[in-house]
């Protein structure tokens, strides 16, 4: 026996009206209507659920009641905890308060992401509690607020306020600054809110200001990463007009003006000294703390290579005569290891801009979400944070106001902008009964909504989290660069030694001069980190501009795949159609008019809930016709309905009710064939015992979906339709959508074995179809594509997620997977071509027959742009248009 | 004559000197710590590599790996464990832990962002 989770009935499987399949797991219904209700919202009957055995479980939760009645003087505390993510992160942080002096119980709950704290106030405090939460490794979901304060002249009113703002519940920290006139306050939004806390200020005598309007908070990791930015700019500058000084003075045979003691071997190592050890410094570093854990990486190449350069300058300013007694003029190179580490800085402060941008959708993407909402409460608007806006909370939206969460419409009527979310640029209009998604803009009027989705459940949220795990993924292309830039770094420097041995063996005179250069030369033009970066800067910018458009690609690997579909299936009802039957066709007789037969017909079935009838009341109801309650409504099982309307005898139904009433239906039998020959489903009407027309009712194709087939027939894919119809039906269907091939009459558990069909033969197969019903069919195809409704974005079986029910999506995420694989194929090459063509000339091998040798100066800008070439190439996908 | 010998000799030396210390020596390795709550936790320090790098876990317990990266040397920015489709940001001078649990045998490579700096995870 299973349970229905919408109505609470005990259901037996085999007998069920419907299951769907959500998370992996079967779920029972014992009609289609709680089916449909479960599909709309499984969150929420899952979490009521979820409650419900909470309940039967008492010892699982804190009982704060008996509790308090034993210990009178204990208080209870409710802290939200973020970034639990399994069940053995709760045990750790219930240890860490449990442990705590004061605390008498902690429970957290990994499912409510929430601890609860029975304690004693005079030994614990709860900033102490958050502070063992953060100890474990966990952030509290305290809010943050900060409120400018008039009227404090002295230290001692800092002290008073933060004194009364603590003794707040709930407050957890609080810090008043006299000089900026502003407290700084963190407090649980389960405990206390804004209101609570300005009357705590102004209990103390003092004046809140109204909030300033939404004011950024601080990112740590932003503000050190700008430091680091500063830094290397400024090191860049200042090694920039050092390293000018020096290569002047080093080509004093090129630029005669120039004064002769800045070609002196003492003033060109005082210049190129800070520059080697103050602007290099980070070479040094990053390298030897590489070399202690035996690794090597770029920083090791250009300190070892720019060393040598250096140190055998200053053995030749300090030692002439040892070169000279070789017969070697004693020449410096401080310009070459001076200006490769300005040149590789350089290259570095382009690299840093450039990878940041490669994030820069996401961080969009965080930006979005709005800061307060304006909920109604106990009869009151007010503004609070969105942290603090609790599932079924009624918001009001203002003309040109962002929506703060999921909700569903319940009063009003506007337009809402909704590209940021789904890509659509053509505002959507929203009224009663519509959802309406978080981080959206109301355009045109005002209306009230409640909200079903905050927090983490937000569709923003669920976006913004699939969007992080796509760009951490690898594609299975990257493996190959993987394990070579693991083994290049110490190849590299076997290399230039054997270099350096060849050249001082082999090479011409001076030999050791040679043999120097082409060594430095070597260490700095090899480049693993253009390898490193080919792939997974593309994988971030394309995933990227997928979510702009509303299509989320679940990785790496789905991306790779999707370029080298074949085949694509869609599913018909709800993914090629609208999946809501829509009239087509009216066909009267005997003297009745279609305004009449629709009345008739909408009147009749006006209670009724079949999907057959609702499209004929939709129908009535924009054409405006006035509908009447019919009298003796009586469903007949597999042919159709009859009832009185008006005190007439109307019968609504298939040939077969008409035959068993025996109504002469005469030359409508050979209209209602035809009909049913395009794919429609015929309804014949009669009105007092006498054949009055016919109502045809067909679901309609989706108004993209033809072009959307053009074009992946244009793109070379194979389309095919999946579809449970009868042959003719879905043959009818498939014309107008341009299909020619047909697979008909699949029971909705077959479909999987359709797609292993055609996988069988070889096909790579795109499935696309909506993610709860056809979940099974979409986890076997290559790459399972879900058309997504609304909010529900986190599709478990689906390699892409389209937020939006457009099919062109599907040829968008094709044509984009194609763009980011030639971008990444393109990286690809030029990082293994720059290496193996950089290495050799590096090394010198044109020197035998043309006389070319590359000099370590152009080795080092050669480096520091391949790998700025590369960032910037994945760049450019985000200039592709869809 | 004897320069070039010592050279050539000089040179081979370093060769496989830099091949063994890179390649060939031993590592660092830590067993993880089984906590009382079932979960099994190393700390890594992430400074121009990782300390330890080669980790042994035991299969089906889930583990958290505590990296602490003590630098800012952009080389170290993200951390990807590519088996378990991990990656991750690591922000300077901040602990980030990184949590999953391993059900298969095996040793599995994880890497930072570009693939140069490396670890070693033992699944037992």
């Amino acid at each position: 026996m299973a349970k229905d989770l919408v109505c609470g009935m005990e259901v037996k499987e085999e007998e069920a009206a419907g299951f769907s399949l959500y998370k992996n797991k079967k779920y029972y219904f014992c009609s289609k209507n709680c089916k449909e209700k479960f599909d709309e919202n499984p969150e929420e009957y899952l979490k009521s659920e979820e409650r419900e055995k909470d309940q039967v479980l008492p010892e699982k939760e804190v009982e704060p009641e008996p509790a308090q009645e034993q210990e009178e003087k204990s208080e209870r505390i409710d802290i939200p905890i973020v970034g639990m993510s399994c069940a053995s992160c709760a045990s750790t942080i219930q240890r860490g308060l449990a442990d705590l002096k004061g605390v008498e119980k902690a429970n957290v709950n990994f499912a409510t992401s929430k601890a609860t704290v029975l304690f004693q106030p005079q030994l614990a405090r709860p900033e102490e509690f958050i502070s063992s939460v953060r100890k474990s490794g966990y952030e509290v979901g305290t809010v943050s607020l900060e409120l400018p304060i008039q009227g404090m002249d002295c230290a001692s009113c800092v002290q008073k306020i933060e004194k009364a703002l603590l003794q707040t519940r709930g407050v957890t920290k609080a810090v008043v600054n006299l000089a900026t006139e502003k407290a700084k306050i963190e407090y649980l939004p389960s405990e206390t809110g804004i209101k609570e806390i300005k009357h705590a200020i102004e209990s103390t005598g003092y004046k809140v200001l109204e909030l300033a309007p939404s004011e950024e908070v601080e990112d740590p990791e932003r503000l050190i990463r700008e430091k680091e930015y500063k830094k290397l700019k400024t090191k860049f500058i200042v090694g920039l007009v050092l390293g000018l000084f020096v290569f002047l003075g080093s080509s004093r045979h090129w630029f005669l003006w120039v004064p002769s003691f800045l070609g002196n071997f003492y003033v060109l190592w005082a210049l190129a000294t800070p520059v080697q050890f103050w602007i290099g410094w980070q070479f040094y570093k990053g390298a030897w703390g590489a070399f202690k854990h035996r690794n090597a990486d770029m920083n090791t190449l250009i300190a070892v290579g720019t060393s040598a350069a250096y140190l055998y300058s200053v053995t030749a300013t300090l030692f002439p005569s040892f070169f000279e007694a070789g017969g070697i003029k004693p020449v410096v190179y401080f310009d070459t290891s001076a200006l490769i580490i300005v040149l590789i800085l350089l290259g570095r402060l382009l690299e840093a801009r450039a990878k940041g941008q490669t994030s820069e959708a996401i961080k969009k993407l965080m930006g979005l979400s709005p800061k307060t909402a304006r909920v109604i409460r106990e009869g009151k608007e007010m503004d609070i944070p969105v942290e603090e806006v609790l599932v079924g909370d009624t918001i009001v939206v203002r003309p040109g106001g962002k929506i703060p969460v999921d909700g569903i419409v319940k009063d009003g009527k506007s337009a809402v902008d909704e590209s940021m979310i789904t890509g659509e640029s053509i505002p959507v209009t929203k009224k009663a009964g519509d959802e309406v998604i978080g981080a959206t803009i109301n355009k045109t009027g005002s209306f009230k909504f409640q909200a079903t989705k905050v927090g983490k459940d937000t569709a923003l949220a669920q976006i913004i989290k699939l969007v992080q795990d796509a760009q951490g993924s690898k594609a299975p292309i990257q493996r190959l660069a993987d394990v070579i830039s693991g083994y290049f770094v110490p190849i590299v420097i076997s290399i230039a030694i054997a270099t350096f041995v060849i050249w001082f063996n082999f090479g011409p005179f001076p030999a050791l001069t040679f043999a120097l250069l082409t060594f430095v030369a070597v260490m700095i033009i090899a480049c693993p980190c253009a390898l490193g970066l080919a792939t997974p800067t593309a994988v971030m910018v394309g995933t990227g501009k997928g979510a702009e458009k509303g299509i989320l690609i679940k990785g790496g690997e789905s991306l790779e795949t999707a370029h080298k579909l074949d085949t694509i299936v869609f599913d018909k009802t709800g993914t090629l159609t609208r999946g809501e039957p829509e009239i087509t066709d009216i066909v009267t007789q005997n003297d009745y008019s279609e305004e009449e037969i629709l009345k008739y017909a909408a009147s009749a079935e006006k209670f009724s809930e079949h999907p057959l009838a609702e499209a004929i009341i939709k129908r009535a109801k924009e054409k405006k016709i006035e509908l009447h309650d019919p009298k003796n409504f009586n469903a007949i099982e597999g042919h159709g309905i009859e009832a009185e309307v008006d005190g007439k005898k109307i019968l609504l139904g298939n040939l077969k009710l008409m035959q068993k009433q025996q109504i002469v239906v005469r030359n409508l039998e050979e209209k209602a064939e035809e009909l049913a020959g395009d794919g429609k489903t015929p309804m014949y009407i009669s009105l007092e015992g006498k054949a009055a027309g016919l109502i045809a009712v067909a679901d309609t194709l989706k108004e993209n979906s033809l072009q959307a087939v053009a074009k992946l027939k244009k793109l070379g894919l194979e389309v095919i339709m999946l579809t449970g119809d009868n042959k003719k039906t879905a043959e009818a269907i498939a014309r107008k959508a341009g299909i020619d091939r047909v697979l008909p009459e699949v029971l909705p558990e077959d479909k999987v074995n359709e797609i292993k069909n055609l996988q069988s033969q070889g096909r790579r197969v795109g499935m696309v179809g909506d993610g709860i019903n056809d979940a099974p069919a979409l986890a076997q195809a290559d790459v399972g594509i879900a058309i997504g409704s609304g909010t529900d974005v986190a599709m478990e079986a689906s390699d892409i997620t389209l937020i939006k029910g457009d099919l062109r999506g599907v040829v968008s995420a094709i044509e984009l997977s194609k763009r980011t694989i030639k971008i990444i194929k393109q990286n690809l090459f030029w990082a293994f071509f720059y290496n193996t063509a950089g290495i050799p000339l590096a090394a010198g091998v044109l020197y035998p027959f043309f006389g070319i040798l590359l000099n370590p100066i152009f080795a080092s800008a050669a480096m520091a742009f391949s790998s700025v070439s590369v960032v910037s190439n994945s760049l450019r996908l985000r200039r592709v248009k869809l | 004559m004897t320069a070039k010998l010592i050279v050539t000799v000089f040179g081979v030396l370093l060769i496989v000197l830099v091949n063994w210390y890179f390649f060939f020596s031993r590592k660092k390795s830590a067993s993880a710590d089984i906590k009382e709550e079932g979960i099994q936790e190393v700390k890594i320090i992430v400074k121009g590599g990782y300390d330890p790098d080669v980790i042994i876990v035991k299969k089906g317990i889930p583990v958290r790996l505590d990296f602490y990266r003590d630098e800012t040397n952009d080389c170290s920015d993200t951390i990807v464990f590519g088996d378990f489709k991990i990656r991750k940001p690591l922000p300077a001078f901040k602990t980030t832990p990184i949590e999953f649990t391993p059900e298969k045998e095996g040793e599995y490579v994880f890497t930072c962002g570009m693939g140069m700096m490396r670890g070693k995870l033992i699944v037992r």
